[in-house]
């Protein structure tokens, strides 16, 4: 048995398909160094440093991909490809379209996501449904190390476009790099669970569109994706108290949805809370309220999601993104 | 009209005993996320905006507390904007990547080259409505492979927009060195879009005043854009707690943690060649040794320095000059933190 941080995790799997598969390149901003390790083992062709021009690197990254490469572009943070927004929305996504299914991208795009720790509005957000509204775009978004390593090997072994996402509260190196900066005077909220776990002794590909129950609960289904599993675990930990059963799922993938898994959950316990992240409005959560309803299921329905733009304060910061507390209350109220 | 080397001294000690004041705020925990300092490019910032006046617009990156400062912002307002109180300069919604001040027509980006488009829509609102009016756009030199960059001085240049284009080039973008990553020659580059290009000594705040004295005048009178490329160092690195900065300040503490797990992973059977291992393993140990010989650790490319070996030709003005900012940066400082909102 052998236990891995979160971004420890993906860089082994990826470190296991790159020996694997001689197509598989790495290149970002600044690459070589925070993949350093893939850098001494694979050498620099395949562990590449790219200028701050990301429409570029990620275009070429998804053209590279159409002519046999299998890369992996590395974008600084989630919110940075609101600059080359255009790989993907006009081009990743609709090569398989337009070529009659002939001809497909199968790029990587790895981006770390999400907020915590202070960094303000413009880096810290999830956008996954932004990303996920896009037809011909999958976006992973994993909560532990082991189902980080296996879905990024699903997401090298794919044919078409992946995303996907890191969430920086659970990814040590990403959490140091930009948050503490190696200071012992902060603390995040971080999820034990999520940041560290076992893994595999060999990666195996994850199914991608494939959601897992990480508890099982009776009275009310929480269906999140990321740190929001963590928060709404310790919420369904605090409900238990009051006789209050709380299932709570894993998205894993957020496009392509698991809808099965879903409706199966919310059809048995006849109540849905979604916590998402990402934005409240025209995203995830509301996206769930419409696969169970076109399903013919009833269900009473709540949401924990982040409303406003994320402010930098650390305390309104923890009040906007979803808490254990907002979720609490959320399933208590829609118990009543 | 020369330069007042005095007052851009008291310009440069403002801003870099205020971000030396940030920097404890941060290492005390006291200010969280990321933080990137401007100390080293002080001599740029003052040379410049000691030109600006009422009316006039200003687009910054991820690091522009001195501008701000520098500009007439009330330091309390920034440190409790800092510190992420409701009564700090953005309500504390903001933070130091994203100070905004409408009264001096002042916006941030994080993110890299955002100051381009920002700039060049200031300086159409000045050329339509407020003619004589410039805007400023701070960027580092990584901003210059950015797209939007490149494509919003094409704007300023066929638009003629009175816009100043200061390049704040220290070399480095994050752990990248510039070089390895940038074709060409950035004053070419900039030729090449129908924009003149005047090369400065960044460390030297007369020199980059006499510069923005005359591209502004320009834009001034309707003559168009300049770029302005100047040469610094910062002395932090990227930002505070910058890996490759620890890592020359503290080698025993740090390497230990790198070079282990960058070992075995070079030891793994399956992947490259060992030439190609070694050219990797290269990169990485050339990064370090870039840092450990870096100008950033010469005390004269200290701007401070520089202007204050010149000023010392009268120790008592001088002296007074620094008591008195000095106490100054301590009252913000007492005044920021001294009410903590309930």
């Amino acid at each position: 048995m052998r236990t891995m941080f979160f971004t420890q995790a993906v860089d082994d799997a990826l470190a296991q398909a790159m020996a694997d598969d001689p197509r598989i390149i790495l290149f970002g901003e600044d690459t070589p160094l925070l993949r350093r390790k893939l850098l001494v083992r694979f050498g620099p062709r395949r562990v590449r440093n790219a200028p701050i021009s990301e429409n570029a690197f990620l275009g070429a990254g998804v053209a590279a991909a159409m002519s046999g490469l299998r890369p992996v572009v590395e974008i600084y943070m989630v919110d940075f490809l609101g600059v080359c927004m255009d790989a993907l929305l006009n081009h990743a996504a609709k090569v398989e379209a337009f070529s009659g299914g002939k001809w497909t991208a199968p790029v990587v795009v790895r981006a770390p996501c999400g907020g915590g720790y202070g960094d303000g509005g413009q880096h810290e957000q999830s956008l996954w449904g932004w990303l996920a509204h896009i037809p011909g775009l999958t976006v992973l978004v994993p909560s532990t190390p082991a189902d980080a390593g296996g879905l990024m090997l699903a997401a090298l072994q794919h044919d078409g476009p992946v995303i996907f996402l890191e969430h920086k509260l659970l990814s040590e190196t990403w959490l140091e790099f930009l948050g503490s900066g190696a200071r012992r005077t902060v603390q995040y909220d971080v999820p034990a669970e999520g940041a560290k776990g076992v893994v595999p002794q060999k990666w195996g590909p994850l199914p991608i569109g494939k959601a897992v129950h990480r508890r099982a609960g009776g009275d009310v289904t929480i269906i999140s994706v990321g740190v929001g599993v963590h928060r709404a675990l310790e919420a369904a930990q605090a409900l238990e108290s009051e006789g209050i059963s709380a299932g709570v799922m894993d998205l894993r993938t957020v496009s392509p949805l698991d809808k099965k898994t879903v409706c199966e959950a919310v059809k048995k316990t006849g109540h849905l809370l979604v916590v998402d992240e990402d934005y409240e409005g025209f995203g995830l959560s509301g996206e769930l309220s419409a696969v169970v309803l076109e399903a013919g299921i009833s269900c009473k329905y709540a949401r924990v999601c982040t409303q406003t733009t994320i402010p930098y304060a650390r305390h309104l910061e923890d009040q906007i993104l979803p808490n254990r507390e907002r979720i609490y209350a959320s399933v208590r109220k829609l118990r009543q | 009209m020369p330069p007042d080397l005095w007052s851009l001294y008291v310009l440069m000690l403002k801003s870099r005993l205020f971000e030396e004041a940030i920097a404890k705020l941060w290492h005390d925990g006291l200010i969280s996320g990321e933080m990137h300092l401007g100390t080293g490019e002080e001599a740029i910032i003052a040379g410049v905006v000691s030109k600006l006046g009422e009316g006039d617009a200003m687009a910054l990156d991820h690091r522009g507390t001195a501008a701000l400062l520098m500009r007439g912002v009330d330091p309390v307002l920034i440190l409790r904007e800092l510190l992420g109180y409701p009564d700090g300069l953005c309500g504390g919604r903001g933070g130091h990547m994203h100070l905004f001040s409408k009264e001096y027509l002042a916006a941030s980006s994080g993110i890299v080259g955002a100051e381009g488009p920002t700039a060049a829509g200031f300086a159409l609102a000045a050329q339509y409505s407020r003619p004589g009016a410039v805007a400023v756009a701070f960027f580092g030199e990584g901003a210059m492979n950015q797209g939007m960059l490149m494509e919003s001085m094409n704007l300023a240049s066929v638009w003629n927009l009175p816009v100043l284009f200061v390049c704040k080039d220290d070399g480095w973008a994050i752990t990248t060195q510039s070089e390895s990553v940038t074709g060409g020659n950035l004053n070419a580059r900039v030729h090449g879009l129908g924009i003149p290009a005047v090369e400065v000594d960044g460390g030297d705040v007369s020199e980059v005043w006499e510069a923005a004295h005359g591209a502004i005048e320009r834009a001034r009178s309707g003559q168009g854009p300049t770029f302005l490329h100047a040469r610094c160092v910062h002395f932090e690195g990227h930002f505070l707690g910058f890996q490759l900065i620890r890592i020359v300040r503290d080698p025993l503490r740090e390497i230990p943690g790198i070079a282990v797990p960058l070992t075995q992973s070079f030891l793994r059977p399956g992947g490259a060649t060992l030439r190609e291992r070694l050219a990797g393993l290269k990169t990485v140990i050339t990064a370090v040794f870039s840092t450990l010989r870096d100008p950033r650790r010469d005390s004269a490319n200290d701007p401070l320095s520089r202007a204050r070996k010149i000023l010392q030709s009268d120790p008592v003005r001088l002296q007074e000059l620094e008591d008195q900012v000095e106490k100054e940066i301590s009252s913000a400082l007492a005044s920021a933190l001294g009410e903590v909102p309930s």
